[in-house]
């Protein structure tokens, strides 16, 4: 990938301060220790993190071992939300206010399951950031399909071959929590770290319910060699089936905008998962996304005037 | 270390850092960074995702934690010049 601009400074673009040590049980080739180490370097240490059940509640590590430099509770799956609501308010009792309240939820956390408990904290205007990193399956009960798997993609309860289980799209989860009032979302793919990191630092600035949606490759359920995980997320921002952009103060903006959108045939011939689809359905996918980044564009355009 | 219930802490907290979990055992394939063909972008580094990629300060050449690597492989295909190489694990 000579494409990318190489820093031929010999500096590091991003902080260098690790917040997290190795050892933690995640998957080779996992996307997700790689956003939770983005996130802790762009939040620092004054920060509580909750999490559900999920691939999440594992990578930490074990009892009593434990991967991450910043204290965490872990939780029933569907009140990611509702915890954070509880943290922020023991906080605020305490009179502690520089202190970053994170729900990290998976994409099965967040769009089926915990979707009352985030609703309702994004109508109580809790001050806090939630995380939700998108796999796009229940990865770590065996991948099963969940409101955030894309259409044509194999689970292991929508299985592959002449009919397509899922030809619909994912739950426009952003689209969701905008008419729900949020404050600020964004969207962030692990394939661009410093965007990332800027992403999250400003909506660490920002006072009231934070929506942030990463982007995070699983190479086990999407069946792929573990070294092309961050080719493959980064063919998802050029191709548009994952845009990068952010919402705040009713304006959507694009963090990282991609001119003359890639073919989806490329990212998805990568992925074992969409082995199965005909020509036919790669076109129906590529309708798909063209459709949705078109109305993203509209509104990103909207926003300019 | 534990011999009986009073000697757990009081709540569950956890008392020891991961590092001594040695990950590296799961690899079947290890990274050699070349250093002739290395520019030192810390792309590497940037994107290990076992925090095994280790730079001691800006300008040094990055060398493996074979401890900790599981042998992913992504170095190695995000390196813009071919310096890493996977090499196979001989027992």
């Amino acid at each position: 990938m000579i494409d990318d601009p190489v820093n031929k400074h010999y500096k590091f673009t991003i902080p260098r301060e690790d917040l997290m040590t190795p050892g933690h049980s995640a998957c080779p080739g996992c996307g997700e220790p790689l956003a939770l180490r983005y996130l802790l370097k762009a939040l620092g240490p004054r920060t509580v993190i909750n999490l559900p059940a999920g691939c999440a509640a594992i990578i930490p590590g074990v009892w009593p071992r434990y991967s991450l430099k910043v204290p965490l509770v872990d939780h029933a799956f569907e009140c990611t939300a509702a915890v954070s609501s509880g943290i922020r308010a023991a906080l605020d009792k305490k009179g502690v206010e520089d202190v970053t309240v994170v729900g990290w939820a998976g994409d099965g956390g967040t769009v089926d399951i915990g979707l009352q408990a985030l609703s309702g904290a994004v109508d109580r205007s809790t001050d806090f950031l939630y995380v939700m990193y998108d796999n796009e399956a229940y990865m770590n009960t065996g991948i099963q399909c969940s409101g955030a798997t894309p259409c044509g993609a194999w689970t292991t309860t929508t299985p592959g071959g002449k009919h397509i289980q899922k030809r619909h799209d994912k739950k426009p989860i952003m689209e969701m929590m905008i008419a729900n009032g949020i404050v600020y979302g964004g969207t962030v793919s692990v394939a661009y770290p410093e965007d990332f990191i800027r992403t999250i630092r400003r909506a660490k600035s920002i006072k009231g319910p934070k929506f942030i949606h990463a982007y995070s490759p699983c190479p086990s359920g999407w069946r792929m060699d573990p070294r092309k995980a961050i080719e493959v997320s980064r063919l998802a921002v050029r191709t548009g089936m994952f845009p990068l952009y952010e919402f705040q103060e009713g304006r959507y903006r694009f963090t990282k905008e991609i001119k003359k959108r890639k073919p989806v045939e490329e990212y998805l011939r990568l992925q074992g998962r969409f082995k199965h689809l005909t020509p036919a359905d790669v076109a129906e996918v590529q309708a798909l996304v063209d459709r949705e980044y078109e109305e993203l564009e509209a509104k990103v355009e909207a926003g300019r005037r | 270390m534990h011999r009986t219930y009073k000697d757990l802490p009081s709540e569950p907290v956890a008392m020891q850092s991961t590092e001594d979990i040695i990950t590296g055992t799961w690899r079947s394939i290890r990274p050699v960074v070349n250093e002739d063909k290395c520019i030192r972008c810390y792309m590497c580094w940037k994107y290990c995702p076992d925090m095994s990629i280790i730079v001691e300060k800006e300008g040094d050449y990055p060398t493996v934690d074979l401890d900790h690597c599981k042998g992913c492989g992504i170095c190695s295909n995000e390196c813009p010049r071919g310096a890493i190489k996977m090499q196979r694990e001989v027992l």
